[in-house]
């Protein structure tokens, strides 16, 4: 292991030239070398190594459990309304103050964390999954199932994908299922052009035949160096996904689309309050933190995931 | 010297839109075991396209594969499976032909773990073995692809050709895609790992030096036919087809005072879709008249010198 750390350090200085790679590769000094790269291990080495993710999955991981035990901590209920206390400053009785209705926005806002999360990633995994699907057999079959697949995915990216979650919305009615219905499919043809494109590039390397020329069966060949070299872009995506769908569900509810009345989701609640924003600026500034906060941190993950998974970001 | 591999009249169409392309076309040659052929033509000429047919990456439309006196044109799966441990490729870009996500002796590895009749130790010793003989450093065994340069990556491709000591090798230009200097380094590699493994070469490349350095038959393809095949000596000495000769007055001289004449080459190429029969070559060739666009054929005009040309023997007053 000695001698390994040492060569990678020669590696260092006798690629110092590749410049573009050297500040990533300065991060990764700190992972143990004998962790192999594109393990678990080692992509979780990357990530903890990775000071925004790090802070982005702290910040999710708290609100995650804040929002499931808010109901036992908190001391009101987000949908109690008391009009004794409308309005009134964050204070220690509600330290993120109350709404129009009297309402803890504390509370509110940590119940509300779920709604935002659970549809976030729920119409993410809906749209990766038929997504990974109908790119991988367009890719791989290519020819008429190819063009058939694609040309019906244009008509979905022929609007904008927020327009088209609201007609869909429109159509199949309001609520947190049809807003995860509406994200995920809004969300396919995403992922199925990037699934498709990784497919067709790796399709046509040499090392794919090379594997042919080895006898490695095609199963293993799908299974080893096709979609492991095709799917850390999906990977990436996926965690930009969650955080864009958590947005677009706060601008759905935002719109009145999405999660409805009493219920507190943080767009929802941008919408019910925003008429106070010259009075009461705390009322709308604090979900839209929060909203900010959370999409941030699945951005930071992201991109920590995509330098952990590619290994030419290894120096 | 026994024959290793042999092809009678092969033939490989691809079908396309305007139809059938003849990439590979009536293709008769012999390999004698412990030579390198070197196969010559310019870009799009059928040449790559002819390496993996041979070694079964692509199916023959029709004509016979002789391996070791063995028919070896029609194999099912099993017997695909014993040919690949004989024949193997040395791919042409040494940064598409290793897989990204495998470190130098994953790759190396790959081969001897799939063929299932080896140990862990084993394995673990051939690796160290293969790196050996072709040069890798064991310092790099747990390296990406991406950190090493090219010359590094063309051995890490040898060695995972070698692994299961096979007796051919098709080398689809292993050298095109590397600076000159390491470009002599490969080509040493691999003569000294003929000389001591008695390997077998067919050697694509469309670079006239390389191939007189390193051939000992050499066979030139023409959209898809070959047009002639002989002794490395006697193809450089006197090339007998109107294309041979323009292609080796193609190679730069750096002798001012001895310029060759350069033979130009004037008409259209033919398309090799649904070309029909006769010389393809005849379109743009100085000689040909009616007869070669009507059929033509294969001549030993001496001992071992092969051409396909009708009009040859007139050509060189033979």
């Amino acid at each position: 292991m000695a001698d390994e750390l040492k060569n990678k350090d020669s590696k260092h200085h006798g690629h110092g030239h590749h410049g573009g790679h050297g500040k990533k590769g300065k991060r990764h000094h700190r992972i143990d070398a004998s962790i192999k790269p594109g393990s678990a291990k080692y992509v979780w080495a990357s990530i903890s190594h990775n000071r925004g993710a790090v802070l982005g999955m702290i910040f999710l991981a708290l609100i995650i459990i804040l929002s499931l035990v808010s109901p036992l901590i908190c001391r009101y209920s987000y949908s109690t309304t008391d009009f004794a206390a409308m309005k009134s400053w964050p204070s220690f009785d509600h330290l993120f103050g109350t709404d129009d209705l009297g309402r803890d926005i504390l509370s509110r806002v940590l119940y509300g964390a779920r709604y935002t999360l659970i549809i976030g990633l729920l119409s993410t995994v809906l749209s990766a999954i038929l997504g990974i699907i109908m790119g991988a057999v367009a890719g791989y079959f290519g020819g008429v199932i190819d063009s058939c697949l694609m040309r019906f995915l244009d008509l979905f990216q022929a609007f904008p994908s927020l327009v088209l979650a609201m007609a869909f919305c429109a159509v199949f009615g309001t609520g947190v299922d049809k807003c995860i219905l509406a994200l995920g499919i809004t969300g396919i043809p995403g992922f199925a052009r990037l699934m498709r494109a990784n497919i067709l590039r790796i399709r046509n390397m040499e090392y794919i035949e090379a594997a042919t020329t080895i006898n490695c069966p095609t199963w293993k060949i799908i299974a080893q160096h096709i979609v492991p070299n095709a799917i850390s872009p999906i990977i990436v995506e996926i965690a930009m996904s969650v955080s864009r769908n958590g947005l677009a569900s706060s601008s759905l509810s935002f719109l009145g689309l999405g999660v409805q009345e009493p219920k507190p989701e943080w767009g929802q609640m941008l919408a019910a309050t925003r008429n106070y924003i010259r009075d009461f600026p705390y009322m709308v500034i604090i979900p839209g933190i929060f909203i900010v906060l959370t999409v941030l941190s699945f951005n930071l993950l992201g991109d920590a995931f995509r330098d952990a998974l590619d290994p030419n970001f290894k120096d | 010297m026994a024959t290793l591999l042999e092809t009678q009249n092969l033939k490989k169409y691809f079908k396309s839109g305007a139809g059938m392309v003849h990439a590979v076309d009536d293709i008769t040659f012999k390999i004698e075991e412990g030579e390198t052929v070197g196969l010559v033509g310019e870009s799009g000429c059928g040449k790559s396209t002819l390496g993996r047919t041979l070694i079964h990456l692509n199916e023959s439309t029709d004509g016979k594969i002789l391996f070791q006196g063995k028919d070896v044109t029609n194999l099912n799966k099993r017997d695909i499976k014993q040919f690949r441990k004989d024949v193997q490729m040395i791919f042409q870009d040494p940064y598409s032909s290793l897989d990204p996500r495998q470190t130098v002796s994953d790759i190396i590895m790959e081969p001897l773990k799939l063929d299932g009749s080896f140990s862990k130790e084993e394995i673990k010793n051939r690796t160290r073995e293969l790196m050996d003989i072709v040069g890798i450093e064991k310092r790099l065994r747990m390296s990406y692809p991406h950190e090493l340069d090219g010359g590094r990556r063309q051995r890490v491709g040898i060695a995972r050709a070698l692994a299961l000591n096979p007796k051919f090798i098709v080398c689809d230009e292993p050298v095109s895609a590397l600076d000159v200097s390491i470009q002599a380094q490969i080509l040493n590699l691999l003569m000294d790992l003929q000389r001591d493994l008695g390997l077998t070469y067919l050697f694509i490349t469309h670079d006239m030096s390389v191939v007189k350095h390193i051939s000992n038959q050499i066979c030139v393809m023409y959209l898809g036919q070959m047009v002639e095949m002989c002794d490395r000596k006697e193809l450089f000495a006197y090339p007998l087809h109107p294309y041979t000769k323009a292609l080796l007055s193609a190679i730069p001289t750096t002798d001012i005072h001895n310029r060759k004449e350069r033979i130009i080459l004037k008409g259209e190429i033919k398309s090799p879709i649904n070309p029909g029969p006769g010389c393809r070559f005849a379109s743009r060739c100085p000689y040909a008249d009616d007869s070669c666009k009507q059929g033509v054929k294969s001549c030993e005009v001496r001992p071992g010198h092969f051409v396909v040309c009708n009009k040859a023997k007139e050509i060189n007053q033979l």
